[in-house]
C-alpha cells in the first residue's frame, strides 16, 4: 500500500510541533522572537496534520505504518485509520485557530512570562493529542496519554502565583491519575488475553474474552476516559481546571483534550473490544443524558464566564455519549444502519463542541485581555467597543444552544432522530429510555439556549456594570482572526452539512461495517435525511436561503412604513421610571433566579442578607447580600470518600512505624510470598 | 421548483391573512364569554397596520441586536408556517424541515426575542427574558415527549408524513395515548403561546407579565413585526396541534376543489380550538410564576403516560 502522502504529511506535523517546542525553549529569553517561532510553527504543524487528514479521509483505507523500537511489547506503530483521521483533522482546525489567536494574545506576556516555557508545553500538547489520536500500540498510546496529562497540568497551574490556580491543578493531577491508572489496567487486561501491544491484536483477540473479561475492561476503560471527558459524576475537576488556564490553552482543554477521552471510547468500545453487550450502551446513554442536564444545570448557576463554559462542557459530552451509546445499543441489536447514524451524530457533535467551544473560550479570553475579568456581573455593553469578539460570541452562542442553521442543530437533529428510531428498534422496556432521553435533550438544549441569553445578553448588551472607568478596546486583529476562523467553520459546517456528512462513510465502514453517510443526504443533495425512507429530513441551507429571502420583504415594509417619520434614538422607556443606570440593570444572577427556584432540589441554595440602617428598616443604608449553591457532588461524593481514604491511610500508618525490624520483615515475606506465587502461579 | 415556488407564496398569503384574524376572533371570543363587547374581529389588523405608520424610537442603550431581533422573530415564524401542513397534508417546505426545525426554529426566534429583551439594560426587559426562557425551557421536555409519540406512530419527524398517516386513521385520536399526547401538547400550547393561566397577554402589570415585558422597549414598526409574528407563531402551534390530532378534511392535493374543502375543515378546526382557548383563559386565574413549573410537570406526566400508553395498547 502507498502509504507516501499520508505517513510523510504526518511525520512533518509532529517534526514541527516537536521543533516548535525545542525552539521556543531555545529562544525563551527573546521574547518577542520566540512568540513568532512558537506560534508559526504550531500553525505549521496544524496545517500539516490538517493535509494529512483530509488525505487519510479521502483515502477510504487505513495507513498503517511501524517502526520497530527494540523493546519488547513497544513499537512506534501508527494507524491512520478513518476515525484517527477525523480526530486529527478536528485538532487541526482547533490548533491553526489557537496558534494565530496566540500571536496577539501572548504579547501581554511579554517581559512578565516565560513564553519560551509556555511554547513548549503549548507544543507538547499538540504532539501527544496528535500521538494518541493515531497510535497503534497500547504502550505508545499510554505514553502520549501521560504525556497529554502532565503537560496539561503544567498549563492549568501556568499562573501559579494564585493559591485556587495551584488547588485547581492538585486536583486535576489526581483526576488525571486514575484516568491513567483505568486506562492501564483496561490495556494490562487486553494484553494478557492478546499477548500483544498491538491495537490490531486486541481487535483479533476480542472474540477470545469471556463476557467477564470484557465487562471488566468496558468498566475500567469506561472510568478512564470518562474521568478525562469529564462525564458527571467525575467531572468535578473540569469547572475548576478549565478556567485558570490562559484563555487560549483553556479553548484546547475543553475543545479537544476532552475528546481525547470520546476517541478512546468510540476506539475501544466500537473498534477493540468486540460487540459490546447492550447493558454497556444502555450505560453509555444514562451517563450521557445525566451529563447533559446536570452540565446544563449547574452552567446557568455560574457567573464566571470560563466556569459557564467549562460546565457547558460536560454537557455537550453528554450529547455525545447520548449518540455513542445509542450506537452501541443499535450494532448489538442488529441495525448497523441505525448505529451508523448515531455514530455520525455523536462524532458530528464531537467536532461542532470542539469548534464551538474553543470560539467561545477564545472570545471569553478576548473579554478578559480587554477588561481583566471573567465576573460577567461586572461587565456588559461590551458590543460597542469590542463588536467583532461579540459578533464571533454570537455565533458561538446561537451554535452550542443548537438553533437552526448552524452547526450545533444539525449534530443534535441526528442525535434526536437515532433517539426516535432507538423506540422501534429494540424491545422490552428499555426502549422507553430513548424518548425520555429525547426529552431530556429538549430541556438541556432550551436550558443551554437560557445560559447562553445570559452568557451574551450579560457581558456584551446593555451598559457596562460594574462601573469599570477604564476604556476597553478590542481585541488585536490576530486574535479576530482565529475566532473568525472558527466562527466560518460554525456557519460552514451548519450550511455545508450535507457536503460535509460524506466524510462520516468511511469511518462507518471501517467501524460497523455499514456504509451510511452519503444516503443521509436527500433532495438533490439540499436535505440531510434521517437515513428511513420517509423518516424526517432537514435542511440547514434551504432554511437560511428562505430565512433571507423572507427577510427582504420585511425589510422593505419596515423602510417604506418607517419613511414618515425619523426614527429617534431617545432614553429606554422602562415602564416610565426615569435615569436609567447600570444599578438597575438585570443581573446574571437575577437573570437565573427563577430557574434556581424550580430546581432548588438539586442546588440547595443558601442565601444571606444583612440590611444596614439606622432608623427604620425599610430605609437601609446599604444591603449586604450573599448567595451560594451546594456543590452537591463534592458534598456527598467526594468528601466523604476523601475522608474514608484518610482514614484508611491514617490506620495503615500503623505499619509503617519505623522499626527497622519490621520493615525486613515485610521484605521477607513478600519474598517468600512472590517465591510461592512463582511455584505455583 | 415553480410549482414549490407556488405553493409557499399561497401558504405564505394565508398565514399573513388568517393569523391577526385568529388573534382577533381570540380577542372577540373571550370579551364576550364575559360579558364584554370587546373590539371587533377585525382590530388585531388594523393595530399592526396603525403600528407599521408609526414613528419609532430606539433607546441609546441598545445595540444593533435591538434591531435585528424583531426581522428574526417575524422571519423565523413565517418559515415556521411553511412547514407545517394548514389546508393540505403536503406542505410546501415539509422536506428541509419536520417538526424538531419547527420547535428550533421557533427556539431561534425566542432566543433573538430574548436578547431583545436584555439589551435595552432596563429591568423589566431583563425580567421578561429570564421568564420567558425559565417556561420555555421546562415547557420542553413535555414537548418533546408528545412530539415523539405522534411522531412514533409515523415513524417519521416530516410534518406531511405525519399528517398523511393521521388522514389514514382519521379517529385514532380516540386512543389513549393520542389523548393524552393531546392534553401534554394542548397545555404548552398555553405556555408557548403566552395565555392565562400562564402569562397574560393582555396585561402590562409589572409583576405578572412575560412576553409583553420583553418587548416593553419596542415601538412603531418593529414592534408591529414581532406582534405580527407572535400571531403567525401562535396560528402555526395551533394549526399544528389541530392537524396533528385531527386530520379531518385535510386535502391530499393542491386542487382547488381539495383546497377548498381543506380550508373549510381547516378554518372550523381552529374556530373550535380557539374556543377551547378562550374557555380555558376564561375559567382559570393566572398562576403565579412558580406554579407554572407543576402545570408543566402535569403536561411531561401526560407526554410519559402517553408514550408507555403507546405500546400497552
Amino acid at each position: 500500500m502507498n502509504t507516501f502522502p499520508v505517513a510523510t504529511i504526518f511525520t512533518l506535523s509532529v517534526a514541527f510541533y516537536s521543533a516548535g517546542a525545542l525552539a521556543s525553549l531555545a529562544t525563551w529569553q527573546k521574547p518577542a522572537l520566540c512568540r513568532y517561532l512558537c506560534c508559526g510553527s504550531a500553525l505549521a504543524g496544524a496545517s500539516f496534520g490538517g493535509v494529512a487528514a483530509v488525505l487519510g479521509i479521502l483515502q477510504g483505507t487505513p495507513v498503517r505504518w511501524s517502526v520497530s523500537s527494540g523493546i519488547p511489547l513497544f513499537a512506534y506503530s501508527f494507524n491512520y485509520d478513518a476515525l484517527a483521521a477525523f480526530f486529527n483533522l478536528t485538532l487541526a482546525i482547533l490548533a491553526s485557530a489557537v496558534s494565530i489567536y496566540s500571536f496577539g494574545y501572548l504579547k501581554e506576556f511579554e517581559g512578565k512570562r516565560n513564553i519560551g516555557f509556555f511554547g513548549f508545553l503549548f507544543h507538547l500538547l499538540l504532539l501527544s493529542l496528535t500521538i494518541v489520536f493515531t497510535a497503534a500500540n497500547a504502550f505508545l498510546f499510554l505514553i502520549g496519554w501521560e504525556v497529554m496529562a502532565l503537560v496539561a497540568y503544567g498549563l492549568v497551574t501556568f499562573y501559579h502565583e494564585d493559591r485556587e490556580t495551584r488547588r485547581a491543578g492538585l486536583l486535576y493531577m489526581v483526576m488525571a491519575h486514575i484516568d491513567s491508572g483505568c486506562v492501564l489496567l483496561g490495556f494490562a487486561l487486553l494484553m494478557q488475553v492478546s499477548g500483544s501491544a498491538d491495537f490490531a491484536s486486541f481487535r483479533t483477540a476480542a472474540v477470545h474474552l469471556s463476557s467477564g473479561q470484557q465487562a471488566a475492561a468496558f468498566v475500567l476503560f469506561f472510568l478512564g476516559f470518562g474521568i478525562k471527558a469529564g462525564v458527571i459524576p467525575f467531572h468535578i475537576w473540569l469547572p475548576a481546571a478549565h478556567p485558570v488556564a490562559p484563555s487560549n490553552i483553556s479553548a484546547l482543554l475543553s475543545g479537544i483534550v476532552l475528546k481525547a477521552g470520546i476517541y478512546g471510547m468510540a476506539r475501544i468500545f466500537l473498534d477493540e473490544l468486540g460487540v459490546l453487550p447492550s447493558w454497556a450502551g444502555l450505560l453509555v446513554l444514562i451517563v450521557g443524558v445525566a451529563s447533559a442536564v446536570l452540565g446544563v444545570l449547574y452552567a446557568l448557576m455560574e457567573h464566571d464566564l470560563k466556569r459557564l463554559l467549562a460546565y457547558h462542557s460536560i454537557e455537550n459530552i453528554g450529547i455525545i455519549l447520548i449518540g455513542l451509546g445509542a450506537a452501541l445499543v443499535f450494532r448489538v441489536a442488529g441495525h448497523p444502519q441505525l448505529a451508523a447514524v448515531a455514530l455520525i451524530a455523536a462524532m458530528f457533535h464531537t467536532l461542532n463542541h470542539a469548534i464551538f467551544k474553543c470560539l467561545l473560550f477564545l472570545g471569553a479570553g478576548s473579554v478578559l485581555h480587554s477588561t481583566g475579568t471573567r465576573n460577567m456581573e461586572e461587565l456588559g455593553g461590551l458590543i460597542r467597543p469590542m463588536p467583532v469578539t461579540a459578533f464571533c460570541f454570537l455565533i458561538g452562542a446561537v451554535a452550542i444552544s443548537g438553533l437552526p442553521p448552524l452547526n450545533g442543530f444539525v449534530s443534535e437533529w441526528l442525535t434526536y432522530q437515532s433517539l426516535l428510531a432507538g423506540f422501534g428498534a429494540t424491545g422490552g422496556l428499555t426502549r422507553i429510555l430513548f424518548p425520555l432521553a429525547g426529552s431530556m435533550l429538549a430541556l438541556t438544549g432550551a436550558l443551554a439556549a437560557a445560559c447562553f441569553v445570559k452568557a451574551f445578553a450579560i457581558t456584551f448588551l446593555a451598559l457596562p456594570r460594574g462601573g469599570k472607568s477604564s476604556p476597553v478596546h478590542e481585541a488585536p486583529r490576530s486574535m479576530l482572526v482565529g475566532m473568525g476562523w472558527l466562527a466560518f467553520s460554525c456557519v460552514a459546517l451548519g450550511l455545508g452539512a450535507t457536503w460535509f456528512l460524506r466524510i462520516f462513510g468511511t469511518m462507518n465502514e471501517q467501524l460497523l461495517g455499514s456504509r451510511v453517510g452519503t444516503n443521509l443526504i436527500t433532495a438533490r443533495g439540499w436535505a440531510l435525511s434521517a437515513g428511513t425512507p420517509h423518516g424526517g429530513s432537514v435542511s440547514t441551507s434551504v432554511i437560511a436561503i428562505a430565512l433571507l429571502f423572507l427577510l427582504i420583504p420585511a425589510v422593505v415594509v419596515v423602510s417604506i412604513a418607517g419613511r414618515r417619520f425619523a426614527r429617534r434614538r431617545g432614553p429606554a422607556w422602562d415602564c416610565g421610571l426615569p435615569g436609567l443606570s447600570e444599578e438597575n440593570e438585570y443581573t446574571a444572577t437575577a437573570f437565573s433566579k427563577p430557574l434556581r427556584m424550580i430546581f432548588s432540589v438539586l442546588y440547595q441554595p443558601r442565601r444571606e442578607i444583612q440590611a444596614v440602617f439606622d432608623v427604620s428598616p425599610y430605609f437601609p443604608k446599604a444591603i449586604h447580600f450573599e448567595s451560594e449553591i451546594e456543590p452537591t457532588f463534592e458534598k456527598r461524593l467526594y468528601v466523604p470518600l476523601k475522608d474514608l481514604l484518610l482514614r484508611f491511610a491514617t490506620q495503615m500508618r500503623a505499619i509503617q512505624g519505623g522499626s527497622i525490624h519490621a520493615y525486613l520483615a515485610y521484605i521477607f515475606v513478600t519474598l517468600v510470598l512472590l517465591l510461592l506465587f512463582g511455584v505455583h502461579p | 421548483m415553480t410549482v414549490l415556488l407556488a405553493k409557499a407564496g399561497l401558504q405564505l398569503l394565508l398565514l399573513l391573512l388568517v393569523a391577526p384574524l385568529l388573534s382577533g376572533i381570540i380577542k372577540t371570543l373571550k370579551a364576550r364569554l364575559q360579558t364584554r363587547r370587546g373590539p371587533d374581529i377585525l382590530q388585531s389588523y388594523r393595530d399592526i397596520l396603525k403600528l407599521f405608520r408609526k414613528g419609532m424610537v430606539i433607546p441609546e442603550t441598545a445595540s444593533w441586536i435591538f434591531s435585528a431581533t424583531p426581522y428574526i422573530v417575524f422571519v423565523t415564524a413565517v418559515l415556521v408556517g411553511l412547514m407545517i401542513p394548514m389546508a393540505a397534508t403536503d406542505a410546501p417546505l415539509s422536506l428541509f424541515g419536520g417538526v424538531l426545525a419547527v420547535v428550533y426554529l421557533l427556539a431561534l426566534g425566542r432566543f433573538f426575542l430574548a436578547l431583545g429583551g436584555l439589551d435595552a439594560g432596563s429591568s423589566f426587559g431583563g425580567l421578561g427574558s429570564s421568564r420567558e426562557m425559565t417556561i420555555s425551557a421546562i415547557a420542553e421536555p413535555a414537548m418533546m415527549l408528545a412530539i415523539f409519540t405522534v411522531a412514533l406512530a409515523a415513524s417519521s419527524t416530516n410534518l406531511s408524513e405525519m399528517a398523511k398517516v393521521a388522514v389514514s386513521q382519521s379517529w385514532k385520536f380516540l386512543a389513549p395515548s393520542q389523548m393524552l399526547a393531546f392534553a401534554a401538547l394542548f397545555i404548552v400550547l398555553i405556555a408557548e403561546t403566552g395565555r392565562i393561566p400562564v402569562d397574560n397577554p393582555a396585561t402590562h402589570l409589572e409583576l405578572t407579565m412575560i412576553h409583553e415585558a420583553m418587548i416593553l422597549e419596542y415601538s412603531g414598526p418593529y414592534l408591529a413585526l414581532i406582534e405580527y409574528g407572535s400571531s403567525i407563531k401562535q396560528l402555526v402551534l395551533m394549526t399544528l396541534v389541530v392537524n396533528t390530532f385531527f386530520p379531518f378534511g385535510l386535502s391530499s392535493d393542491w386542487t382547488l376543489r381539495g383546497l377548498g374543502v381543506g380550508l373549510l375543515f381547516y378554518f372550523t378546526k381552529m374556530l373550535l380550538l380557539a374556543c377551547l382557548i378562550v374557555l380555558v383563559e376564561t375559567t382559570n386565574a393566572k398562576l403565579r410564576l412558580f406554579r407554572v413549573p407543576e402545570l408543566l410537570m402535569v403536561s411531561f406526566i401526560f407526554g410519559a403516560l402517553a408514550l408507555i400508553s403507546t405500546f400497552l395498547f
